[in-house]
């Protein structure tokens, strides 16, 4: 089970493909149950990247968790879920607002 | 103080116009990512895990307030309120979008800073103890060096594409606070029989997969070559360094595979072509730079300080930051400060914004306006009267910037790690917070006195884990965050690369570690004076790896 991941082109911020674009909440993310789907949405990902709406598309493994979406690699739930500690947790109303 | 100068504000401002048109046109599409990649990283832009990141250069680690407002403001405005001080005496920003790079940049140029060569294989900022200038085992400021090399190596054309980063360090003391043996190039000045100043020159150190310490080139370079010596050493790196292996790219993996002596040769024969040539350079050039460092106007005063004995006796946790914080200054009266970056259970090396407006505002009325950064990511405050050290302190402490804990086992160096670096393993920061609780007790960190813990995310060692007396590097195994120990490094005078102890531990099992190995140091002393380092050359490995692991 995977999803697809990127950055943001013009904040950087993390964000995952839904079927009709890109969103912040992972648990919103559109996830691909099989190969096909998975090289399908990698490659609307990868034409949203040339259309520099995103940077470098990939694609992670996710298990479910409830109703909620979760990252297998360590790396991948940080990304999604923001550092772990430190004063970055602080609010942040300059990078607030909808993503690409 | 370092001074920019009109070449400076010409291609700084050049610079943030050509970044900002570069941006504009990445934004719109007429860049791809292929090709705005190296131009962002030219201006120090990385793209890490949750966001870009932005290396602002602090040349050798030196900043007067109104940089640190600036850093206080870009902080506020364009980030999540706060900085983070990093090995390499710059500061870095984790959440600064790409559409305001321009914009900052542009703020950053008003009071004289950029992002150039903080990234790229070319020849980073060059680093300085942090104690330059006032340090009481001074040779000679190495800070008029540092921008002289600065100068030269600033968008040189020749060496803009190296096979590899280069970073350049420079100590006039005979104590190494810069760690120069860990530099591809490490300076250290001196004088001869003479009296005449030079330096003894040290290449091919570095950290990272291939850790080696620098070796000797010159034991004396003159004053006047060192801009020569250095293109020399350049150019034949340049030339034969490898560019087919990124991971033996530097100039450490050069000077082993083809041997020093061979190097030397080359290196020395290029230098015998250009001695003497526009590189030699004019004593009163040379003369004119050292003048922008020019101390302070001091106020005679006595050795001692009757105020400060007093406020000492008054109150213990002061007297304990006093002695941990307060280091000896070559002026009668005064003491070099400083400001520990490393708050129990905090995050090495960051400052908010309101703690960088309140390190401006004491600098400014304390330290004759002069804040340094170090390597060990604190804050230096390098001309405090003795009388006012105590003001400091309160002013620092209403900052909660008055831990007393510089050099103890809780002032711990971290890189980012997996919370925020795209490179990272393993998570640094939180296992430098459970160490830091761990040892909160100021009594257990007195008595176990210096003691240096440096903890590396990914085998890239920005965290100097090498370096280490108790070094930690975090690793990936099958999924799982898992911490290799090292024993024995320094990055001082005496310098050493630490020794793999034996298997690593789990996330719950490294702080438990260090503590096992800080006990058997403690055991094993010969008396309170002897520092973990000393006792561990002593008695080497073994008791350690006896007390972590059981009897072999």
């Amino acid at each position: 089970m995977e999803i697809i991941t990127a950055n943001s082109l013009k904040d950087g911020r993390v964000v995952f493909q839904t079927a009709s674009g890109w969103t912040l909440d992972v648990d919103r993310a559109e996830v691909l149950e099989t190969k096909e789907a998975a090289a399908a949405a990698l490659a609307r990902a990868q034409a949203d990247a040339a259309r520099n709406i995103v940077v470098e598309p990939y694609a992670i493994a996710v298990t479910r968790n409830g109703a909620g979406l979760v990252p297998t690699r360590l790396r991948e739930r940080i990304r999604a879920e923001g550092p772990t500690t430190g004063n970055s947790k602080r609010p942040a109303p300059a990078i607030r607002g909808e993503a690409a | 103080m370092y001074r920019y100068d009109e070449f400076d504000h010409a291609f700084v401002r050049e610079r943030v116009a050509q970044f900002r048109d570069q941006v504009r046109r990445r934004l719109s599409g007429e860049l791809d990512e292929d090709q705005f990649k190296p131009l962002r990283l030219q201006n120090g832009v990385y793209l890490q895990l949750h966001a870009y990141m932005l290396r602002i250069a602090v040349p050798y680690g030196t900043l007067n307030p109104r940089q640190v407002r600036m850093l206080a403001h870009i902080a506020r405005e364009y980030d999540k309120g706060y900085g983070h001080f990093t090995t390499r005496q710059n500061l870095q920003f984790n959440w600064p979008q790409l559409k305001d790079v321009p914009d900052i940049l542009e703020k950053l140029a008003e009071v004289e800073m950029h992002c150039i060569q903080t990234s790229g294989n070319c020849i980073r900022n060059v680093t300085a103890d942090h104690f330059a200038g006032v340090s009481a085992d001074e040779v000679a400021d190495p800070r008029p060096y540092a921008e002289i090399l600065r100068q030269w190596s600033s968008l040189h054309p020749e060496f803009i594409f190296l096979p590899r980063k280069f970073k350049i360090a420079v100590t006039g003391a005979s104590v190494d606070r810069a760690a120069i043996q860990f530099h591809d190039i490490g300076y250290q000045v001196k004088r001869n029989e003479k009296g005449e100043l030079g330096f003894a020159a040290y290449i091919g150190g570095g950290m990272g997969r291939t850790p080696m310490l620098g070796k000797k080139i010159r034991d004396f370079l003159p004053e006047a070559d060192l801009l020569a010596y250095s293109e020399a050493i350049l150019r034949v790196y340049n030339m034969h360094g490898r560019r087919d292996n990124k991971f033996k790219a530097r100039i450490k993996i050069l000077v082993h595979e083809s041997g020093m002596e061979n190097i030397a040769e080359q290196v020395e024969a290029e230098f015998e072509a250009n001695r003497g040539g526009v590189l030699q350079l004019p004593d009163e050039e040379v003369r004119r730079i050292a003048s922008y460092f020019a101390p302070p106007k001091y106020t005679e005063r006595p050795a001692a300080s009757a105020a400060l004995e007093s406020a000492q006796r008054a109150d213990s946790l002061f007297d304990l930051w006093v002695r941990r914080n307060v280091s000896p200054h070559r002026v009668p009266g005064y003491g070099i400060v400083t400001i520990s970056l490393k708050p129990i259970g905090g995050v090495p090396g960051d400052a908010t914004a309101e703690q960088l407006d309140a390190v401006a505002d004491i600098g400014e009325r304390y330290s004759f306006g002069e804040v340094r950064v170090s390597h060990e990511q604190n804050l230096v405050l390098p001309h405090v009267a003795l009388d006012e050290v105590k003001p400091v302190y309160d002013a620092l402490a209403a900052a909660d910037l008055a831990n007393a804990n510089a050099g103890l086992v809780t002032d711990i160096i971290a890189c980012p790690g997996l919370d925020y670096c795209a490179l990272a393993n393993a998570r640094s920061i939180p296992v430098a917070q459970r160490i830091s609780e761990r040892f909160a007790d100021s009594g257990r960190q007195e008595e176990i006195g210096d003691l240096k813990i440096k903890i590396s995310g990914c085998i890239n060692a920005c965290g100097h884990h090498h370096a280490g007396h108790i070094g930690i590097l975090g690793v990936d195994r099958k999924g799982e965050e898992f911490y290799q120990i090292t024993l024995g490094g320094s990055g001082d005078e005496t310098a050493s690369i630490g020794e793999i102890v034996g298997k690593g531990f789990s996330t719950e099992e490294i702080v438990d570690a260090v503590e096992t190995l800080v006990e058997t140091y403690v055991a094993k002393r010969e008396n309170a004076g002897e520092s973990f380092l000393q006792t561990y050359r002593r008695v080497g490995p073994a008791p350690f790896k006896e007390a972590l692991y059981g009897a072999a």
